[in-house]
């Protein structure tokens, strides 16, 4: 069985800010040609390196972004770097690129220019602000996207004084490449249906401000304005926190306390079982409310009675149990318990956590070129019938470039191109 | 109008709060035929924001949800009671009639209903089956509930977010619901395009865990490859950042809760803001990335000096017209109101809800020359659109449709 896209050639001319598309693509099994400088994309020179060395085959950060593709270098900057290009895109079914806008013009490699000839065409651009409109020159990267597009707003901290926070992990691009994603697989279809291509201008400005969840609804719905809190929603009405640091020095986050009488003496078998109860002292509230015949509402919360101190009690002893056991034993002893509580994990941690093992999440990938093999994330949605994988590692520099050469009939012009340098 | 990409597509849909009922929503907006399936025993309150707040105006219930208009926008809405034996009787009907089920139930909702892949791959055999739960089908947390902070928390996410010498700030909102949705519609569209081929459809199982995961890759493998993980002495400083890029950070600007980011990616930017800031900055320590790194707190605290006095958005102007990559940070009024880029781009498109009446909503942040989207149509009210299913696409009477009204079934 093959990928869901293994019919598809995707020719991926992307920096830090596509790569992500390319490789949620090739791992679907599409043939993904990245295609960078002689000198190598600048996300080879990115740490972190193998053993910490400095090499543009051993960049980390290269190494997650370019699973399953094929590697090819070219100079577009000279004619000949720009025809090879056109025979390239002519083989292909999507170009998908990052360049600054009107780069790509500038070279003769923008849609018109590779769809004259080839209708069915689908070209991708993932610009900061789109290719028009007012900004579409201005410069970004992962952190002033976030900040100008509305997620930094939302993240940060109870106290004001610390800045609003960057979310880590280039989320920002990622974003913006999760709408390159889906539109050109819609562009995909739409070519199924009718066998025409097109052109799509993705605007990263624009994916980080529809990716706010309720900060951008409820400016437009009822002009409020969230405000951010330490790990839980900005909300224009603060919120009790949630984060507690447990036993064992690590985090977990409480969610929303039960309100259920059921569900109260749960919360009272847990405690009297951890031989907590006496320790608690408000558990008599906490048997008052096991003890009420209806569930407590956010209203009765509010009006601040008997059953809002309550509320307050169950609140207050899920963090009393925290502080008391492990994370993991917090995360755990919730959900069993039927408790919506989460373990704030790293990411390493996640990766070697039980759960995932089982399900076969991390996945081994060879680097014959170390002869060693590594641990990578693995599938983002299990396809059964067309399997997610990564096919193989990310390419060394160049390391395709002979062959690819061949497959566009220029295998004959393969070492006058390296002698001027418009491969490496 | 530009012809809609998907409108051979239709989507028998259960999908709801952001994580599912995003999904649709951009399938939606290119044309797909998205039928949302609600319960009528409880108003749909399977799906909390349904009646859940902003609210446009004073009126309050099931068909004034703020949050609920904007991710269900562009699809028609049916109730139908999957407890009732004649609601289990109808559903096949719908979904024989369907490209795809969609579903973010708890882990083995739908097996209870009766109505797991096998069953219904037995009504429409290639159908593409998607279910997004946190923990996915199998495994030992199966049964464990997630929303987006759990799953933020789980994957790492919730870890690398955050400033040195503080605890995690995590994402002040269910930022993996958004990433649900995404992984979702990506992965619909790629089992259409494999259904298109070779006329097979599948199961599609999405742990937002996993996909999450898949988010934090270099640090993933800074600890697989070299045995180094996340924690450390000052913790992390996600705005400071990975990238080799310095100074990195967000800044306070003039005023109360008044911010600026700023990038330098190169030495020659760096330059270009030092002499902005004048002599202090020509300390030959900051010449190179290497030189700025290891002198970092004295470079960002000068950095932080100069942008103090000024407005934030004067910063972003100064430092774009250097070409350098800053941008202040925006209110939801400034990105939303007062940004050219998104007015332009039509990015908030006004929709017209049948109880709500005229409201903005979300759009979408790609266009497409041959294909467009298009957000014109409210979220559906509570059973909206039960005539036009039940009766024109499944062919049922007036009488038929007002009888199963009245046992409860719609």
């Amino acid at each position: 069985m093959t990928g869901a896209l293994n019919d598809l050639r995707v020719i991926e001319l992307c920096t830090e800010a596509g790569a992500w598309a390319g490789k949620l693509l090739a791992d679907m099994g599409a043939d993904v040609i990245k295609v960078e400088p002689p000198t190598g994309s600048i996300t080879r020179t990115y740490a972190p390196f193998y053993k910490d060395v400095p090499n543009p085959d051993r960049s980390l950060f290269y190494w997650h972004y370019n699973t399953s593709k094929r590697g090819v270098t070219l100079d577009l900057t000279q004619a000949a770097g720009r025809e090879a290009f056109r025979k390239l895109a002519a083989t292909a079914d999507v170009v998908i690129e990052d360049q600054p806008v009107g780069q790509m013009a500038r070279w003769g490699l923008d849609y018109p220019d590779l769809a004259k000839d080839h209708p069915e065409l689908i070209m991708t651009s993932i610009t900061p602000f789109g290719r028009s409109g007012p900004r579409s020159s201005e410069q970004a990267t992962d952190l002033t996207l976030l900040a100008g597009g509305g997620p930094a707003w939302s993240c940060g901290y109870d106290d004001h004084s610390l800045p609003p926070v960057r979310g880590g992990g280039n989320q920002g691009y990622q974003t913006g490449c999760h709408w390159a994603v889906v539109t050109t697989l819609v562009a995909v279809m739409h070519r199924d249906f009718t066998g025409e291509g097109q052109h799509l201008d993705v605007n990263m400005h624009a994916a980080q401000n529809v990716t706010t969840e309720a900060a951008s609804y409820s400016w437009l719905v009822a002009r409020d304005t969230v405000q951010r809190q330490t790990g839980r929603h900005a909300s224009a009405i603060p919120s009790q926190p949630v984060q507690v640091l447990a036993g064992d020095g690590r985090y977990v986050t409480t969610g929303f306390a039960p309100r259920r009488p059921r569900q109260i003496r749960v919360l009272i078998d847990w405690l009297d079982e951890l031989g907590f109860k006496e320790q608690f002292e408000s558990w008599p509230l906490l048997e008052a409310g096991a003890n009420l015949d209806h569930d407590i509402t956010m209203q009765t919360i509010q009006e601040g009675g008997e059953e809002a101190m309550i509320f307050g009690a169950v609140r207050d002893s899920l963090v009393f149990i925290a502080e008391h056991v492990t994370a993991y034993e917090f995360f755990i002893g919730t959900q069993s318990r039927d408790m919506q509580c989460g373990i704030i994990y790293t990411p390493e941690d996640m990766i070697e956590d039980k759960h995932f093992i089982e399900r076969g999440f991390p996945t081994p990938v060879e680097h014959p070129e170390l002869g060693e093999t590594f641990t990578y994330p693995g599938a983002p949605y299990r396809m059964p019938a067309s399997p997610w994988q990564i096919y193989r590692r990310a390419p060394l520099l160049g390391e395709h470039t002979s062959e690819v050469l061949a497959e566009i009939g220029l295998a004959d012009q393969e070492s006058s191109l390296r002698t001027a340098g418009v491969i490496a | 109008m530009p012809a809609k990409a998907l409108a051979p597509i239709r989507i028998v849909d259960f999908s709801g709060v952001l994580a599912g009922a995003g999904a649709t929503r951009i399938l939606a907006a290119f044309g797909a035929q998205v039928i949302r399936i609600e319960n009528p025993a409880n108003n749909g309150a399977w799906d909390p924001i349904r009646a859940a707040p902003p609210f446009k105006d004073e009126r309050r219930g099931f068909n004034f949800g703020g949050g609920w208009n904007n991710h269900n926008v562009e699809k028609l809405g049916v109730t139908l009671n999957m407890g009732t034996a004649k609601g289990k009787e109808i559903f096949p009907r719908l979904v024989a009639m369907a490209d795809i089920v969609a579903e973010n139930f708890a882990a083995g909702v739908m097996e209870r209903l009766g109505f797991g892949y096998e069953s219904l791959q037995s009504i429409k055999p290639d159908i593409i089956y998607l279910s997004n739960c946190g923990f996915g089908g199998t495994g030992p947390y199966q049964p464990f509930k997630t929303w987006g902070p759990i799953v933020q928390a789980v994957s790492g996410l919730t870890y690398t977010s955050g400033i040195r010498d503080q605890p995690p700030a995590g994402w002040g909102y269910s930022y993996m619901d958004h990433g649900g949705a995404y992984f979702g519609a990506i992965a619909m569209l790629a089992a259409l395009h494999h259904k298109h081929k070779t006329g097979e459809g599948q199961w599609l199982d999405l742990a937002c865990t996993e996909s999450a995961s898949t988010l934090t890759g270099p640090a993933i493998l800074d600890y697989t490859v070299n045995g180094r993980g996340t924690r450390s002495e000052h913790g992390v400083d996600s705005n400071r950042g990975d990238l080799p890029m310095a100074p990195h950070n967000i800044y306070a600007a003039s005023g109360t809760d008044e911010w600026v980011s700023i990038a330098c990616r190169t030495d020659a930017e760096w330059a270009a803001l030092a002499r902005e800031i004048g002599e202090a900055a020509g300390d030959p320590r900051f010449a190179t990335y290497e030189g700025r790194q290891a002198n970092r707190n004295d470079l960002e605290t000068l950095v932080a000096q100069w942008c103090a006095p000024q407005d934030k958005f004067d910063v972003q102007h100064r430092l774009q017209a250097l070409g350098i990559p800053s941008a202040a940070v925006q209110t939801p009024e400034e990105r939303i109101d007062k940004d050219p880029n998104t007015s332009s781009w039509g990015m908030w498109p006004t929709v017209h809800h049948s109880a709500i009446g005229d409201v903005r909503v979300d759009g979408i942040p790609v266009h497409a020359s041959k294909t467009d989207w298009q957000i014109a149509r409210g979220a559906p009210m509570l059973g909206e659109h039960n005539d036009i299913v039940y009766g024109e696409m499944l062919g049922m009477s007036a009488d038929e449709i007002a009888s199963l009204k009245a046992e409860g079934v719609l």
